[in-house]
């Protein structure tokens, strides 16, 4: 899935079509599956907005009707702890959403800036930087992830920092690779010719450019932090309680009353590849339209 | 060739030293020092027992020393002791090691025989429904957590099968249908991610590919689609499927990490779990550095490989 930035930055951007809406409008035409993404995306974070209004039940108030199956009184059923499955599903949409959200921008913001500074710098810091991220790329992102919740110790802040260091290294590449090709354009060098600083070219007349691939990339990432979430609260290491998170409700609940009671199996795991879905299908459609290459076909 | 090859080693050495050192660090982000927890969950702290564990383990030295005599250990084939089960971890990895070994080929085969036709299919019939369907079942692959999905096959197969998952590891060479049994579901689950991923970079590449010059030449002199296709394109397409492949295999493992939990298959993967929850630190710190070896190994192999396909490293031009 690598994003050829420097192919994304060479294209005149959506707002040189002959008008705004008009390129909103044939994104709509063009990528019906990309619209199903936005639409998605859209109600996940409406869900989690809402989570207080949508749910029937308090998240996280244990009762009597341990293991209910479904019906009128609990929509998706009860959990070990009798409480609401459908509430704790709905809330379970703002841990994502949040964890996601945050990670992948700490990890994307960090990166980018790393990758701006090598790319921009280049040289032997350039060489250097780009050792240290292949290293850190070694390792399996999830692997990264669970080392770094289990020395930090489960909380909300430290699974933030854990997803989102192995975000990093991938932020860096793609944001450097733009700033490679921007670097050679000829507004840079008339912009050092007239006197600008370093620093001021590499961050008012180079970032700017780079917000394309930035927000391909962000989409891109905001799935897989999402599921490794998922997956560090599953393993116990991620979200710790009350906090209603989906990859915790399919831990201990669900594989040891999977047979008795498949709904708690089913719907927190639904809910994951869902808002995944979304984000995935959104990031290729966002990605097909800012990559030149890849239009129209 | 010659210089491609020895490049190549010298950035594997290079990166498995910085990967040392990026683990030695992160070990050493927790609070207090490894004797510190191990005592701590234990309840109360007998300071000389404690400073014979911190005797044993080393960190009574300077920092830079542990780094070296650990390096030191490693190149010895020493992974350490496990303080969990008072073992040498090796001699607890060791019998892991087909398990995961086998799920991990298991699942590659899954994906490269599923992925990569169903990406040239989808490659030529671009945009067409089969297509469409074949890009979207591709992302909900990608989509899914590999353990949900796990679960769910489980919850199928009791519910219409009765079948029940075995608790012990079969050997193939004991008997290879239980073997199967136990493995082939696991290896769906985790192969099909990587089958999605592969998928989606052999159509992107078939895409680019069909539209050279010389695929109009082949077209022009009359060739057959199959021969077109799968001969002339697939052969050029397949380069980038092979640098994914290596890049895949990191993800791979990581897949294993949840899977084996899911299935209870007593892989090493799943042993790294039980270490971080046991808090054995010094088993996690040698663990995921036996991780590191085995990705910067495979790449090195898919490194070799590419140049063994494409000519222009063969003749030494890129």
């Amino acid at each position: 899935m690598a994003i050829n930035a420097a192919d994304v930055v060479a294209t005149p951007s959506l707002t040189d079509a002959p008008t705004r809406r008009s390129a909103v409008g044939r994104f709509v035409r063009k990528k019906p599956l990309g619209v199903a993404g936005a639409f998605l995306m859209g109600a996940l974070l409406a869900t989690a907005l809402l989570a207080d209004v949508l749910a029937t039940h308090d998240p996280t108030r244990t009762s009597m009707h341990v293991l209910a199956a479904p019906g009128a009184d609990y929509w998706l059923g009860t959990d070990n702890l009798g409480r609401d499955l459908y509430s704790r599903v709905v809330h379970g949409s703002r841990i994502s959403l949040i964890v996601g959200v945050i990670s992948t921008l700490i990890g994307a913001v960090a990166g980018g800036f790393i990758g701006l500074l090598s790319g921009y710098i280049g040289g032997k810091t350039d060489l250097l930087i780009q050792r240290l991220m292949d290293i850190m790329q070694a390792l399996p992102i999830l692997v990264l992830a669970l080392v770094l919740a289990a020395a930090l110790g489960p909380s909300l802040t430290n699974a933030c920092i854990a997803i989102s260091i192995p975000i990093v290294p991938r932020a860096g590449r793609v944001i450097r690779a733009s700033v490679l090709a921007i670097r050679e354009f000829a507004y840079i060098e008339a912009a050092r010719a007239l006197g600008v600083q370093h620093l001021r070219v590499a961050f008012r007349h180079i970032l700017p450019n780079t917000v394309g691939p930035f927000i391909v990339l962000v989409t891109a990432q905001l799935g897989g932090s999402i599921l490794v979430e998922a997956a560090l609260s599953f393993l116990g290491l991620g979200i710790p309680e009350p906090y209603p998170s989906w990859g915790r409700m399919l831990s201990i609940a669900a594989a040891e009353y999977a047979e008795k009671a498949p709904w708690l199996v089913i719907w927190p795991g639904l809910a994951i590849s869902l808002a995944v879905f979304g984000t995935n299908l959104l990031g290729d459609a966002l990605r097909d339209t800012l990559d030149p290459r890849l239009r129209g076909s | 060739m010659r210089g491609y090859i020895t490049k190549r080693l010298l950035i594997a050495v290079v990166t498995l030293i910085g990967m040392s050192m990026v683990i030695f660090v992160l070990m050493r982000l927790t609070p207090g020092n490894i004797a510190d927890i191990m005592f701590e969950s234990a309840g109360y702290v007998d300071q000389a027992d404690k400073k014979k564990i911190e005797m044993e383990l080393g960190i009574d030295k300077p920092i830079p020393m542990q780094y070296l005599s650990w390096l030191g250990e490693l190149t010895q084939g020493y992974l350490g002791k496990s303080y969990r089960y008072e073992r040498p971890a090796w001699e607890i990895i060791k019998p892991r090691l087909p398990v995961t070994l086998e799920l991990a080929l298991l699942a590659m085969a899954f994906s490269i025989l599923l992925g990569v036709p169903f990406g040239v299919i989808s490659a030529i019939r671009q945009d067409k429904p089969i297509d469409y369907v074949l890009r979207v079942v591709s992302l909900a692959g990608l989509s899914m957590p590999s353990f949900w999905l796990g679960m769910i096959v489980i919850l199928l197969l009791v519910h219409s099968l009765g079948w029940i998952p075995s608790v012990t590891y079969v050997s193939p060479f004991d008997d290879l249908r239980a073997n199967l049994a136990q493995f082939l579901f696991p290896a769906l689950a985790v192969g099909y991610r990587s089958s999605a991923l592969i998928m989606r970079i052999t159509r992107s590449a078939m895409l680019e590919v069909l539209r050279e010059d010389y695929i109009r030449t082949a077209w022009a002199k009359g060739q057959r689609e199959r021969s077109v296709v799968w001969r002339h394109a697939l052969k050029n397409a397949s380069l980038p499927v092979i640098t994914l492949l290596g890049i895949e295999f990191a993800f791979l493992i990581g897949g294993l990490v949840v899977t084996e939990t899911v299935f209870n298959l007593p892989g090493v993967a799943r042993y790294l779990i039980d270490a971080i929850q046991g808090r054995d630190y010094p088993v996690v710190q040698n663990l995921v550095m036996f991780i590191a070896i085995i990705v910067v190994l495979a790449n090195l192999a898919v490194d070799l490989l590419y140049a063994w396909v494409d000519p222009r490293i063969k003749y030494g031009k890129a």
